[in-house]
């Protein structure tokens, strides 16, 4: 670790440089996450729509399948979270790039998010469907494990060990957890497999309208997270950037700071 | 690594003192929380505690193996025991397979006891005593492989208590479920369950730790 991190080594994030200056404190916005944002918000509000109002009940399930409309989407959302948090872990452990690290953290959290997401909406869809909340499906049993697995990797990230060694210990886990997902789905497959057939079947046939509203909620969940992913990528950021300035350059800063804008309040 | 470990705990005697009555105290207190006496109709009947040993049996190993492991880690905490171990020269990967193997020792011989112990206690009988000693081998050589692993992230500090079993056990699920399923078909031989097949797992489930152990235990070990 050297202290030079204020120079980007890699060629992200391509943005300006986030350091702190009384003029321009540092924040996390950009023009191009702005209107990432933007774009979120008029998908989700577009997913609402089509979600409560414009697409049909279903037959047997009736509304509760609009459930399903932000269900789905947290799904791929999280696998595709969890998936980048393997992809970044490995790619900081063979680069060493203090960025991946952070990609790695900030789409676990992600990840985690909208996993919680995911067993909410299914329990809830759960009741009226099943009759109960939870149920030992496959799916359920593992997608609460996974849950549980990320939650441990974000402890992890949170330990109080010198950077770099955290770094390398998240990024281990962040690999192996993926690994874990699959493993975990698997076992816990077969094991239900034994006694009851799959509660949905592929050939589970879709009106046109629903299929367009999974859709539309996949395209807005995917904006949301990579607006979230962002931002979350820049705070890290600037928090490492906090942590390696240290105190003392921070009490040295301050101590300036204060003297020249002492003299130049008096002076004005 | 595996013999020093090993003598540490002929000396201290802290698996065998410690960990083995504690298992055996979960095991009476998981008789304490069922009943002995309900009647479960399925293809047979038998009694709750005795169709469920099994699960109640592993369950108890679990636990046992958490605190088997924190101390097989503990015992290298204090004066930078894993600095010393790296400076030595030694290769990661033999550090990792020497660790797993002292916890799995230490591990088979508290089953043993364990099992012995569930089997008075639960009186499940074994119809086929092959598959449960292969289960029992295969589900300690996982455990303790993916436990080791585990451990090492969280060793050296002071939230390590409470951090590895959040780490290890939705890990050990695969596990646990495995080895409760050739348990169940090697104490009952039931039809329904394919034992050998859920050893199949557990010994799969063991190489792909063996393999990721080795690989990863190096960066871990770095200036840990």
């Amino acid at each position: 670790m050297s202290t030079t991190a204020a120079e980007p080594t890699g060629a992200e994030p391509g943005d300006k440089p986030l350091v702190a200056s009384a003029v321009n404190p540092p924040h996390t916005g950009s023009v191009a996450t702005r209107r990432l944002g933007v774009a979120a918000i008029v998908l989700l509000a577009l997913t609402l729509l089509f979600g409560l109002v414009l697409s049909p009940p279903e037959v047997s399930q009736r509304d509760a399948v609009r459930l399903m409309y932000l269900h789905l989407p947290s799904i791929a959302v999280t696998y595709l979270a969890f998936l980048t948090t393997a992809v970044g872990s490995a790619l900081y452990l063979r680069k060493g790039s203090v960025y991946w690290d952070l990609v790695a953290g900030a789409a676990a959290e992600i990840g985690v998010l909208f996993c919680s997401f995911v067993l909410v909406t299914g329990s809830l869809w759960g009741k009226p469907t099943w009759g109960v909340y939870w149920q030992w499906d496959a799916r359920l049993t593992s997608t609460t494990v996974l849950f549980v697995m990320y939650l441990g990797y974000l402890a992890v990230r949170r330990l109080e060990l010198p950077p770099e060694v955290r770094s390398r210990r998240a990024a281990v886990l962040g690999i192996v957890s993926f690994g874990n997902v699959i493993i975990v789905h698997y076992s816990v497959k077969w094991w239900r497999g034994l006694h009851q057939g799959q509660t949905f079947g592929a050939d589970t046939k879709m009106d046109g309208l629903m299929l367009f509203t999974v859709f539309l909620g996949l395209m807005s969940f995917l904006v949301l997270a990579a607006w979230l992913l962002i931002h979350r990528f820049r705070v890290s950021w600037l928090a490492r950037e906090v942590e390696q300035v240290g105190l003392a350059q921070a009490l040295a800063e301050r101590r300036a700071e204060t003297d020249a804008t002492g003299l130049v309040g008096r002076s004005r | 690594m595996t013999v020093k470990d090993l003598r540490i705990e002929l000396t201290s005697r802290v698996v065998m003192a410690q960990i083995l009555p504690f298992g055996l105290l979960i095991l009476i207190l998981f008789g304490l929380a069922i009943s002995p006496d309900l009647v479960v109709v399925g293809d047979a009947r038998r009694p709750v505690i005795e169709e469920i040993a099994p699960g109640l049996f592993w369950l108890t190993v679990l636990l046992s193996a958490l605190m088997a492991l924190g101390r097989a880690f503990a015992l290298e905490a204090d004066d930078g025991n894993l600095d010393a171990l790296r400076m030595a020269g030694l290769d990661p990967a033999g550090v990792f397979l020497g660790k797993a193997l002292a916890v799995t020792v230490q591990l088979v011989a508290v089953e043993t006891v364990l099992g012995f112990g569930a089997f008075v206690v639960f009186g499940a009988p074994v119809a086929r005593p092959g598959l449960l000693a292969a289960t029992v081998l295969l589900a300690t050589v996982g455990i303790t492989l993916a436990g080791t692993l585990y451990a090492a992230l969280a060793a050296g500090l002071r939230v390590r208590d409470t951090l590895v079993p959040l780490l290890v056990l939705p890990v050990l699920a695969p596990v646990l479920l495995g080895a409760t399923q050739a348990s169940r078909d090697a104490l009952f031989a039931d039809p329904g369950v394919p034992g050998w097949s859920w050893a199949g797992l557990l010994a799969v489930f063991s190489l792909l730790y063996l393999g990721v152990g080795m690989l990863a235990f190096g960066p871990l070990l770095e200036e840990s």
